[in-house]
């Protein structure tokens, strides 16, 4: 059974929602390549945050380098800002196994030590591999194992959500 | 016949030579050091890819820059890192370089970082040992250079962005450069128009224009112009016999001075493999001066590695 997949607008407008009441002046948002990043900008610019948005590719982090080798398209990580001492919101857009958030608090803990790192996704699909939580939820969806959750970006700008089999 | 560095899916095994491999091969490993240059202008400059694994650095001849630049390389990516010097080894003992090379298989061996005076030293390691083990080519004779190849060809990015309008000279010892033949094929495949060899006719290959090049033999004509001056090091432990009168002599005809570079474009880029001679093929007021980026080189060149190394690891 295929599931009704929800308009990542209105999913982002519910983060916002969630997020305004945590942000102070030392919250920065990291958003990890591709679909976190794209999230991360809508988020960051709604949010009003002052800290410069951060961004991951976590390929050389990844658990699976033996088995997979490295992805073919690696884009720089950024993170132009201090991360000691900062309350930091990574931002993803679909949280599966739990894999890609070790993966990308392992790298940022090579940056410096953050006084907290707490995760908002899009869609929580469950299977988790991993003790891994997010603390702020678009939504919660039951997707079959077999098939790929991913986030697009047309050339409006104008994210949609999409099932691959 | 399949390329000897690519395995059957046509991922790269072995990195021997640029020659042969295909253009979005070379634009992945210059896109993957990219990525790399961020992770060694940070506070922390390891990452955990090769966690675990062990780089043997076979030098059969002496290095000190290449050799470095791969130890540190193989270290930012968090690889346990052993530095043969065999040139005052086993080797004199007389044990021969496949016993050696199966030696160190013995102690688990992962990658092998090969310099060899005789070309095809790597290329016959990498066909002699198992298949989980990875061949880089340092240096071979007067055969290539890859990874010196694609650190030039990365600067040359760096700065000029693209290469399909520029003009390159590659200036001086070209008999003897392994660093000239590898630029020669890295430009070629990334579709430089302009490629040109300057030197004089003992220290130009016989059949230069084969390889597409355009042949100087007169240092103001060939740099007429150009985005990108190239200058190899005048290479007397290799000279046989007498191909030159003296370094005096060789400098007054081929040194780059900044007279000689202004005929270039403004905009030139001043390049070298380094270890420069200063006062034989370079001018210290040009080594020194706003057009050189000779030692970007060298900070890209440890990117440029950990690119190849963590694509070869991952294949």
């Amino acid at each position: 059974m295929t599931p009704i997949l929800p308009d990542p607008e209105s999913l982002c407008a519910e983060l916002v929602r969630q997020l305004q009441p945590q942000v102070t002046a030392d919250t920065a948002l990291v958003g990890i390549h591709t679909g976190g990043a794209w999230l991360a900008e809508r988020l960051h610019s709604a949010l009003g945050i002052a800290l410069p948005l951060g961004l991951l590719d976590i390929s050389f982090y990844r658990d699976d380098f033996d088995k997979t080798g490295l992805h073919p398209q690696i884009k720089p990580t950024q993170i132009p800002f201090e991360v000691n001492g900062r309350h930091i919101v990574l931002v993803d857009d679909v949280l599966y196994t739990g894999r890609t958030v070790r993966g990308a608090m392992n790298e940022l803990f090579d940056y410096g030590r953050p006084a907290s790192i707490s995760l908002a996704v899009l869609i929580d699909r469950g299977g988790r591999q991993l003790p891994v939580a997010a603390q702020f939820v678009g939504a919660r969806l039951e997707v079959p194992p077999a098939r790929m959750l991913v986030l697009e970006r047309d050339e409006n700008g104008k994210l949609r959500l999409k099932l691959d089999a | 016949m399949r390329n000897p560095q690519l395995d059957e899916k046509g991922g790269l095994q072995h990195l021997l030579s640029i020659e042969g491999l295909p253009r979005e091969m070379l634009t992945h490993i210059l896109d993957t050091a990219a990525s790399f240059v961020g992770v060694t202008a940070r506070e922390v400059k390891k990452v955990p890819l090769l966690r675990g694994k062990s780089v043997f650095n076979l030098f059969f001849e002496p290095s000190t820059r290449t050799r470095t630049t791969f130890e540190i390389a193989a270290k930012r990516l968090s690889a346990d890192v052993i530095n043969l010097n065999i040139a005052v080894s086993s080797h004199t003992k007389g044990e021969t370089l496949l016993d050696t090379v199966d030696n160190l298989s013995a102690m688990h061996a992962d990658m092998f970082v090969v310099r060899h005076a005789e070309s095809g030293a790597p290329h016959l390691i990498a066909s002699h040992v198992a298949s989980h083990l990875h061949v880089v080519n340092a240096g071979d004779g007067r055969h290539a250079h890859p990874t010196q190849g694609l650190l030039d060809l990365y600067t040359i990015r760096h700065y000029k962005k693209d290469f399909n309008r520029l003009s390159v000279a590659i200036v001086g010892d070209v008999l003897h450069s392994r660093v000239a033949r590898s630029l020669i094929h890295a430009l070629t495949i990334m579709g430089t128009p302009d490629l040109r060899v300057i030197g004089p006719m003992t220290l130009i290959p016989a059949g230069a224009e084969k390889l597409g090049v355009k042949v100087y033999y007169d240092l103001e004509q060939g740099l007429r112009d150009v985005d990108v001056v190239v200058m190899l090091r005048l290479q007397s432990e290799r000279m046989r016999g007498a191909l030159l009168p003296s370094a005096q002599e060789f400098f007054k005809y081929y040194g780059l001075t900044p007279e000689k570079l202004a005929l270039a474009k403004p905009d030139a880029i001043v390049m070298h493999p380094g270890p420069m001679n200063r006062g034989v093929e370079i001018d210290s007021a040009v080594a020194d001066g706003s057009h050189a980026v000779i030692l970007s080189q060298v900070t890209f060149g440890i990117a440029v590695r950990m690119a190849v190394m963590s694509i070869l690891a991952g294949n």
